[in-house]
């Protein structure tokens, strides 16, 4: 009996295993049976213009061991290519030729700013030999930086045509060194400037009476000052931050992957241009206040002294200071610097 | 004269780097620097798409216009060449270039990169054809021996084409039209400012 039964569910066990897998058979055919025109498979894939939609750039992954490669597509290299050929050329045309032209004009209007007393003869120092040594140190590098970085901006339009591709090449690469290796004295005399007159640069209420007056230089005024006065104060701003943030994005160029990867260079250079162009044109006017601006200037940071007749003009305050604490032994150095009258 | 141009079948790409290979032997690439690379979108997801990738040898080519020492030209192929004599290693057509295609041989840009490199559609530099000093900067000319680029030659899948740009567009449209589906010629907006109509 009992083998009978045994025979009977081996039947009904085979019989069971067979529908079982005609059924999977019937559910799995349909798939692979279908015509080939039916499948899409890019209906479900990763779609160009959808990423790129997306992030306006398209990312995966390399296998070669160059990771920042995995970059496929980045379309904001055109727009960067029409920043830097169009808007940056515009940018720096007109700070640079604006200032120039602006200086030129106001030189003809209002002229050099004379020393009304005249010169009395008796100096007084103004900046130490360590002071003279970091302005210029810094002032060296900035022109050559402005030169060898200027040449990257308009070289092409104006220099290549007449140097040829060979002779111009040549000196591109020779300001393009220049700029990176100077970019570290410059840091360094930024640095020092900062710390060196950061005490005599913080903005105070002078400084707002001396922007009401003009500064004394639109018009025929003397608005009190310490140390420096508010103009100064801001060129010393424009050259801390300035030069700090030509300096941070300067170097995110100067080494490229580190830290940035193509977007952050980009905007560094953005940046980086921006701050170079604006810096060059208030140095522009710096050095002209400097030099042919005002009489009696260019000797503060040329031989480190003034006469006390142009401080009591332009730094009345820092004067006053200055004698009432005895320092710098005015007179005794006034005699020995004293220049013969001229 | 023919428009050269480089068009990668996303769908027929198997991300076998073939392209990758053929490129480094026949240009006898510098360690360090690929000028073909192959770039796998959603890798190990479904959809996942790989594009075999160079320089496009693109219409109005960005690199050329922000090179500051306009080291580049294109040829009457239309191929974006350029002189390593005049590059002074500044990077910005790397900054340009929509493909991060141009490679450099130093990877810091203390004082220069070093000569810029990057996919010459196996049509040398501006040095003689077939001459051994165009030999070793640019690689090989093969586009002066009558031959296409040896990447798209090599693809196992055909999924890589490059010559005529009238005439690899055709191909793909037909392949697309027969099998059904394409997801387009990657990167052809970007490049030349065209899709192919599929
Ligand atoms: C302080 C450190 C600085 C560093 C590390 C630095 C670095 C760089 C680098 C790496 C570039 C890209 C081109 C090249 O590789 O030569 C560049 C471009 C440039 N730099 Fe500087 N720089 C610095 C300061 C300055 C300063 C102070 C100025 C302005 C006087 C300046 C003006 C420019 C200009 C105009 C460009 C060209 C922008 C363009 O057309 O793309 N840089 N700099
Ligand atoms: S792909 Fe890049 S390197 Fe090639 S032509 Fe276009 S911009 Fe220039
Ligand atoms: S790296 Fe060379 S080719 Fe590229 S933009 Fe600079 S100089 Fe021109």
């Amino acid at each position: 009996m009992s083998g009978v039964l045994a025979k009977f569910m081996t039947q009904i066990r085979f019989i069971a295993g067979a529908l079982a897998l005609a059924f999977v058979i019937s559910v799995a055919t349909p798939v692979s049976a279908q015509q080939p025109s039916s499948v899409n498979p890019t209906a479900s894939s990763v779609k160009e213009q959808q990423l790129l939609q997306e992030l306006n750039r398209i990312q995966g992954r390399v296998s070669i061991p160059d990771r920042k490669s995995d970059v496929l597509e980045q379309p904001a290299g055109r727009e960067w290519r029409q920043w830097h050929q169009v808007t940056l050329r515009w940018i720096g045309g007109i700070a640079i030729l604006g200032m120039l032209a602006l200086l030129v004009v106001f030189y003809l209007v209002r002229g050099q700013v004379k020393l009304e007393s005249g010169f009395s003869g008796r100096k007084i120092v103004r900046f130490n030999a360590l002071e003279r040594f970091v302005h210029w140190l810094t002032a060296s590098c900035f022109v050559i930086l402005a030169i060898s970085g200027l040449n990257i901006t308009f070289g092409k339009p104006l220099l290549l045509p007449l140097l040829g591709p060979s002779a111009f090449s040549t000196w591109s690469e020779l300001t393009k060194y220049s700029h990176n290796f100077l970019s570290f004295p410059f840091t360094i005399g930024v640095v020092l400037i900062f710390l060196m007159w950061i005490g005599s640069n913080i903005p105070n209420g002078n400084d707002v009476e001396w922007f009401k007056r003009g500064g004394g230089i639109i018009g025929h005024d003397h608005p009190p000052a310490g140390h420096f006065n508010a103009g100064q104060k801001m060129i010393y701003w424009i050259v801390v931050l300035g030069g700090g943030a030509s300096a941070v994005t300067g170097y995110l160029l100067l080494f490229p992957f580190y830290g940035t990867e193509i977007a952050g260079m980009q905007l560094s250079q953005i940046i980086h241009s921006v701050v170079a162009m604006l810096f060059i044109a208030a140095m522009l006017g710096h050095i002209y206040i400097g030099t042919i601006g005002m009489e009696g200037a260019f000797e503060a940071m040329g031989e480190g002294t003034v006469d006390v007749n142009w401080a009591k003009e332009h730094h009345r305050l820092w004067l006053e200071d200055e004698l009432a604490r005895g320092t710098s032994t005015a007179a005794e150095r006034s005699a020995a610097a004293a220049r013969p009258a001229e | 004269m023919a428009r050269m141009k480089f068009l990668c079948d996303a769908d027929r790409c198997i991300e076998c780097n073939a392209c990758v290979t053929a490129c480094k032997n026949e240009n006898d690439v510098p360690w360090g620097i690929n000028r073909r690379r192959v770039v796998t979108i959603n890798d190990g997801k479904p959809g996942e798409r790989s594009v075999s990738m160079a320089c496009m040898h693109c219409t109005d080519a960005p690199c050329a216009s922000v090179c500051p020492v306009d080291c580049f030209y294109t040829t009457a192929d239309a191929v974006v060449l350029h002189s390593k004599d005049l590059c002074i290693g500044c990077g910005y057509c790397f900054y340009a270039c929509p493909f991060g295609a141009p490679q450099y041989p130093k990877v810091g840009n203390f004082g220069s990169r070093g000569k810029m490199d990057k996919c010459t559609f196996c049509a040398g530099g501006p040095e003689a054809d077939g001459s051994k000093e165009e030999y070793e900067k640019y690689g090989a000319n093969r586009l002066a021996e009558g031959k296409l680029p040896l990447c798209a030659e090599m693809c196992s899948t055909k999924s890589l084409l490059a010559g005529d740009g009238d005439v690899i567009a055709q191909i793909y449209k037909e392949r697309v039209s027969k099998r059904g589906y394409g997801s387009g010629a990657w990167g052809w907006q970007t490049a030349y400012r065209e899709a192919i109509a599929t």
